[in-house]
């Protein structure tokens, strides 16, 4: 810490699409409070002044997809005291991830008359690199969760972020059931976000990563017994979670068992 | 514009280096005492003979990274490079054998800073595809997500990156600390969230929204939440304001370029915003369907970006300023007076007046958002009338091509799907204003440049960023990190 006594705060950025660095900056009413609280002291998307770790709670938003990159995160880790994922890139390779399904140069290929000049790996999140300290999931990440982060950093006290299924908060509200109708992942999907898209109609696309404790495989099986495809399955679970260790192997358990057949 | 404003540059670029920011008080005055583009005398004065290489290195946000390498020799600029980086995400590549439903969902997170853009430009080349139509109700919300999403894009970048630019603070932050700059801050910050909670009033959430779909709407959005904003709207009228007459105080460079193309929608009866044909000062006419025949995209190695040309001609020039110079006579008369009031006049060719474009553009946002609200609730007496009106129709995959254009807060934006019979894509085409806009930002360095010379090379870089970051490209937030690099013979 500075001599003010505030924490220092670092936001790095990877591979990503800037939303969930966008929501520390949407929580417009306590910004200014917020600045007061912690020292920013590295935010490029917020500010020119760049000042040199080490640092306290770094957050990390976007997965990993250069060996640029990789460097980067790497001493992300070695600057910062806390290191927090910030947002679904981060946590589980969100949508960057959706690429490594194909080899890597037909992805290239699709966009680039000459691809030899990228330099890109598969997309990975933070954790396949370094340690991480704590997750912010969603696909933004919800402001609520930052400030429960960072009060709960000034405060000493851990944060509360639920990591049980969605369909509890779902059914806590008391929202009409999608699943009969719908490919719906709110059984394995983590709450925390007030079951935002069944509450305005819409099946959980699976934005905030898996639930703890899910039976991903035992879900993926169900939902191939209601007639889904398989690479309907993979697709939907892979969405925003690819990289997400539970993933592979339900998808993996699925292959096998076609096969068995 | 002055070295007052290297100064500040340059302590960004060296962080820990010892340099001090000015007082802002100071720095103001010079600000306003200095001529504009004249060459200055003394400690920046550089040797004739040298040959100098200057190296900006900035840190992509969106579109990946984006360096620019000048080579000067003998006082003549040599060459001039600007490379943008795409950051390795590959959407067009991997949306290929997804199912067309999820396409405007992932699209979406190409850009988080205007994420519904993506989605309702998605939306209308699927829709085209697939043959769907869409009511009168779903084309006003859909306006109304695409003015919020203006709306808020807009306020941030004049608020949180351009202003502290050019007041030369290193952020927002530090601004509101200064108690003479805080009341702006607070009423910017109000309009920021203000045309947020809009968009999450329409779209659910603010980054991301997840109600718009093929077809129509997933929820029709609460009347009580919408007369609170009703109310917001209609008290934010100072708030607008204050900006856009800080904006008048900026002291602006100027570049004009006489062969510039302006390419921007024009719609009969409205100031275009999802719909519209392309049109361009030099005379260009397309639709989507014929987009292709008149854009290209070259990519030319060791650059990572692909570049946009006019087929025949050459590069173009897209955004507020684009928009404002074609669509004059569509806006609002309220926006019309607000710029004669200021003291502006478009046409304009400046690149750098691309900052009032953008705040006239609030205050139409402001209007266009209290117009279309109140239409909208005006359904709500019946809303199971306007669920029915929005409700998504069962729709079928079949195979078919579709192609949009829409104007985001950057500009124009295209996205083009070829679909196989079940309905999955084979092949995604997208471009966005800032790739639009990088082949141009080239020729605006190429022809900024050389009045630079004789500055400091600390200055010719900041000079660079800044008519960089007037286009607000996806990456201009990261433009801040900064590197510059000295090569003298
Ligand atoms: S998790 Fe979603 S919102 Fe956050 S950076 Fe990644 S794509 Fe953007
Ligand atoms: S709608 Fe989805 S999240 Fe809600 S209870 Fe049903 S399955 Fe769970």
């Amino acid at each position: 810490m500075q001599e003010s006594g505030r924490p220092r705060l670092a936001v790095y950025k990877l591979s990503s699409c800037a939303g969930c660095q966008l929501q520390i900056l949407n929580v417009e009413d306590l910004l200014l409070d917020i600045a007061a609280a912690v020292e920013i002291a590295y935010f490029p998307m917020a500010s020119r002044q760049m000042d040199p770790g080490p640092y306290d709670i770094g957050f990390v938003e976007g997965a990993v997809t250069s060996p640029e990159e990789i460097q980067r995160v790497k001493q992300a880790r070695q600057q910062c005291r806390l290191l927090v994922a910030l947002g679904s890139c981060a946590a589980f390779g969100g949508v960057p991830a959706n690429k490594n399904r194909f080899a890597q140069r037909v992805v290239e290929q699709q966009v680039y008359q000459h691809p030899e000049v990228l330099n890109s790996v598969e997309a990975r999140p933070v954790e396949h690199y370094v340690r991480l300290d704590a997750t912010l999931r969603g696909c933004p990440i919800h402001p609520e969760e930052f400030l429960e982060l960072v009060k709960g950093a000034l405060i000493g006290a851990t944060p509360r972020l639920p990591n049980y299924s969605l369909c509890l908060e779902c059914r806590l509200r008391e929202n009409a059931c999608l699943f009969a109708q719908e490919l719906c992942l709110g059984p394995i999907t983590a709450a925390g976000c007030g079951a935002l898209c069944p509450r305005l109609g819409r099946s959980c696309q699976g934005c905030r990563g898996p639930a703890e404790g899910v039976n991903l495989a035992g879900f993926a099986r169900l939902l191939q017994e209601k007639g889904y495809e398989r690479a309907i399955i993979q697709n939907q679970l892979g969405k925003y979670a690819a990289a997400a260790p539970g993933v592979a192997l339900a998808m993996a358990a699925l292959r096998w068992e076609e096969e068995r057949r | 514009m002055n070295e007052a404003q290297s100064e500040a540059g340059l302590a960004s670029t060296a962080p820990g280096s010892g340099s001090q920011p000015q007082q802002p008080q100071q720095r103001q005055e010079r600000l306003q005492s200095q001529p504009q583009l004249q060459p200055e005398q003394g400690q920046h004065q550089q040797p004739a003979q040298a040959q100098r290489l200057v190296q900006v290195e900035y840190m992509a946000r969106v579109e990946g990274e984006a360096s620019l390498h000048v080579k000067i020799e003998d006082s003549r600029l040599q060459e001039l490079v600007l490379d943008v980086f795409e950051a390795p995400r590959f959407f067009q590549g991997f949306l290929v054998g997804r199912a067309y439903t999820d396409v405007p969902e992932l699209v979406s997170r190409i850009c988080g800073i205007c994420p519904a853009s993506h989605q309702l430009t998605a939306l209308a080349a699927l829709e085209t595809a697939l043959g769907v139509e869409v009511s009168e109700e779903v084309r006003l919300l859909r306006r109304l997500l695409a003015v919020a999403q203006i709306f808020q894009s807009h306020v941030l970048h004049v608020c949180l990156l351009a202003l502290p630019d050019y007041l030369h603070y290193p952020s927002v932050l530090e601004m509101a600390q200064r108690a003479e700059l805080r009341p702006a801050v607070e009423r910017a910050l109000r309009l920021k969230k203000l045309a947020n909670d809009l968009t999450a009033w329409v779209g659910g959430r603010a980054v991301h929204p997840v109600t718009a779909v093929i077809g129509g709407f997933t929820s029709v959005p609460d009347r009580q939440e919408g007369e609170a904003l009703r109310e917001r709207l209609a008290a934010a009228e100072e708030d607008v304001w204050v900006l856009l007459r800080l904006v008048a105080t900026l002291c602006l460079p100027q570049l004009v370029r006489d062969e510039v193309e302006f390419v921007a929608l024009v719609h009969e009866q409205e100031y275009p915003v999802n719909e519209g044909e392309l049109r361009s000062s030099r005379g260009l006419v397309a639709r989507p369907a014929t987009y292709r025949a008149v854009i290209e995209e070259r990519h030319v190695p060791p650059s990572h970006a692909l570049h946009s040309y006019v087929r025949g001609r050459d590069t173009l020039f897209v955004g507020p300023l684009a928009r404002m110079n074609l669509n004059w006579h569509h806006l609002p008369a309220e926006v019309r007076q607000a710029a004669e009031e200021m003291g502006w006049e478009f046409p304009d060719g400046n690149t750098f007046a691309s900052i009032r474009a953008r705040a006239l553009e609030i205050l139409f946002a402001w209007l266009e958002s209290r117009r279309l609200l109140d239409e909208v609730l005006s359904w709500l007496n019946s809303p199971s009338q306007v669920e029915r009106k929005v409700r998504p129709p069962r729709v079928a995959g079949r195979a078919g091509e579709g192609a949009a254009l829409t104007e985001a807060p950057r500009g124009l934006l295209y996205h083009c799907y070829r679909l196989d019979r079940q309905g999955r894509v084979e092949s995604a085409d997208i471009v966005s204003p800032t790739a639009h806009n990088v082949a141009n930002m080239q020729r605006d360095l190429e022809a900024y440049v050389p009045a630079l010379l004789d500055r400091s090379d600390e200055e010719i870089a900041l000079q660079c960023e800044m008519l960089v970051r007037s286009y607000d490209p996806c990456f201009s937030c990261s433009a801040h990190f900064l590197k510059v690099q000295i090569d003298r013979k």
